[in-house]
C-alpha cells in the first residue's frame, strides 16, 4: 500500500516535466519565428544579444501568464512592427509577394497542359 | 496568332517582375523603426534604483509635464557620450528625466553617476531587460519623449546636440 503514494508523486513530477517541456517547445518555436532586430540575419532564438535574451525572457513570462502563441506575436507586432515576424502578413503590401508564385505556377501548368494536348 | 500571344505575355510578366525587383534594389535594406509614435506609455512596476521600493509607471508620468525616459547602463560606452547632453537637459525645468537602468550592476552604475553626474529625477532598474521590451526598446542607449502619458518621440542611440535642439523645440 505504501507503493501508491510514491507512485502518485513520481507520476505527478513526471507530468510536470512534460508540461515544462511543452512550454519550452512553444517558447523556442516563437523565438525561431522572430527576427532579432539588432542582429544581422539571425533569429531571436539564435542570437545571444542582450535584446534577444530579454525577448526570450518576455516570451517565457507571457507563456506562463497563459498567453497563446498568436497573442504573443500580436503583442510583439504592436511593440516592434511587422518586421519582427519572419512570416510576412497577408495585406496590401504583400499581395504580390504571396500571389506571384501561385500565378507563375498556374501559368506554367497551363503552358504544360496546352503543349501536352497540342501534341496529342 | 496563339503562338505570338504567349511569348508576349511572358515578356510582359518578365518585364513587370524585372521592374519590381529593380526598384527593390534601390530600397534601403536597413530596417529603420519609426521614431514618431503616439503610443500609450506601457505600465510597469519596477524597483527603484536607490532603494528597493517599488515604483509604478502611473506615479511617474502623472502630470502634464514632458518626460524623457532614458535607457542607460554603466557598461554602455555610447551612454557616456550622451551623458553630457542629458546633464544639459537637466537644467531645463520643463522636462524631467527618468532613468531606466538596464541590466546593470548597482555599484558600477552608482560610480558611473558619481563620476559623470546624475541627470535623473527618478531612476528605476530593469534588471532582466523585460520592461524595456514592453517599451519596444532595442537596447542601450535609447530615449523616449513622453507627454500626457503618450510616447511622442523616440531616440534610438545616444542623444546628440541635434536631438537636444529637437527636444527643446518640442517642449517649447
Amino acid at each position: 500500500m505504501k507503493f501508491i503514494p510514491i507512485f502518485l508523486i513520481i507520476s505527478i513530477i513526471l507530468n510536470f516535466n512534460l508540461l515544462k517541456a511543452d512550454e519550452i517547445k512553444t517558447e523556442n518555436k516563437i523565438a525561431k519565428n522572430l527576427r532579432c532586430l539588432i542582429c544581422q540575419g539571425q533569429s531571436v532564438y539564435d542570437s545571444d544579444s542582450e535584446f534577444a535574451i530579454s525577448l526570450k525572457l518576455v516570451i517565457k513570462n507571457k507563456i506562463q501568464q497563459g498567453l497563446s502563441e498568436e497573442q504573443i506575436y500580436s503583442f510583439l507586432k504592436m511593440k516592434y512592427g511587422e518586421w519582427i515576424l519572419y512570416d510576412p502578413v497577408f495585406n496590401r503590401n504583400t499581395y504580390f509577394l504571396w500571389l506571384l508564385p501561385i500565378l507563375i505556377f498556374l501559368a506554367g501548368g497551363a503552358i504544360i497542359i496546352k503543349r501536352f494536348y497540342n501534341k496529342k | 496568332m496563339k503562338s505570338k500571344f504567349i511569348p508576349l505575355i511572358l515578356i510582359f510578366i518578365f518585364l513587370i517582375t524585372f521592374v519590381i525587383f529593380f526598384k527593390g534594389l534601390k530600397n534601403s535594406n536597413i530596417y529603420t523603426p519609426s521614431t514618431k509614435l503616439k503610443k500609450e506609455v506601457p505600465s510597469f512596476e519596477l524597483k527603484s534604483f536607490e532603494n528597493n521600493s517599488i515604483i509604478i509607471s502611473e506615479k511617474i508620468f502623472e502630470d502634464n509635464k514632458y518626460y524623457l525616459m532614458n535607457i542607460w547602463a554603466s557598461w554602455c560606452v555610447p551612454c557616456k557620450e550622451e551623458h553630457k547632453f542629458l546633464m544639459k537637459l537637466k537644467k531645463d525645468e520643463r522636462i524631467e528625466l527618468i532613468g531606466f537602468n538596464y541590466k546593470d550592476n548597482f555599484k558600477k552604475a552608482s560610480s558611473f553617476l558619481k563620476d559623470l553626474g546624475n541627470p535623473y529625477h527618478i531612476i528605476v532598474s530593469d534588471k532582466d531587460g523585460t520592461a524595456s521590451i514592453e517599451w519596444g526598446a532595442y537596447g542601450v542607449p535609447e530615449s523616449f519623449l513622453v507627454h500626457q502619458n503618450k510616447i511622442i518621440k523616440r531616440f534610438i542611440g545616444p542623444i546628440n546636440n541635434k536631438d537636444l535642439l529637437e527636444i527643446e523645440k518640442i517642449i517649447r
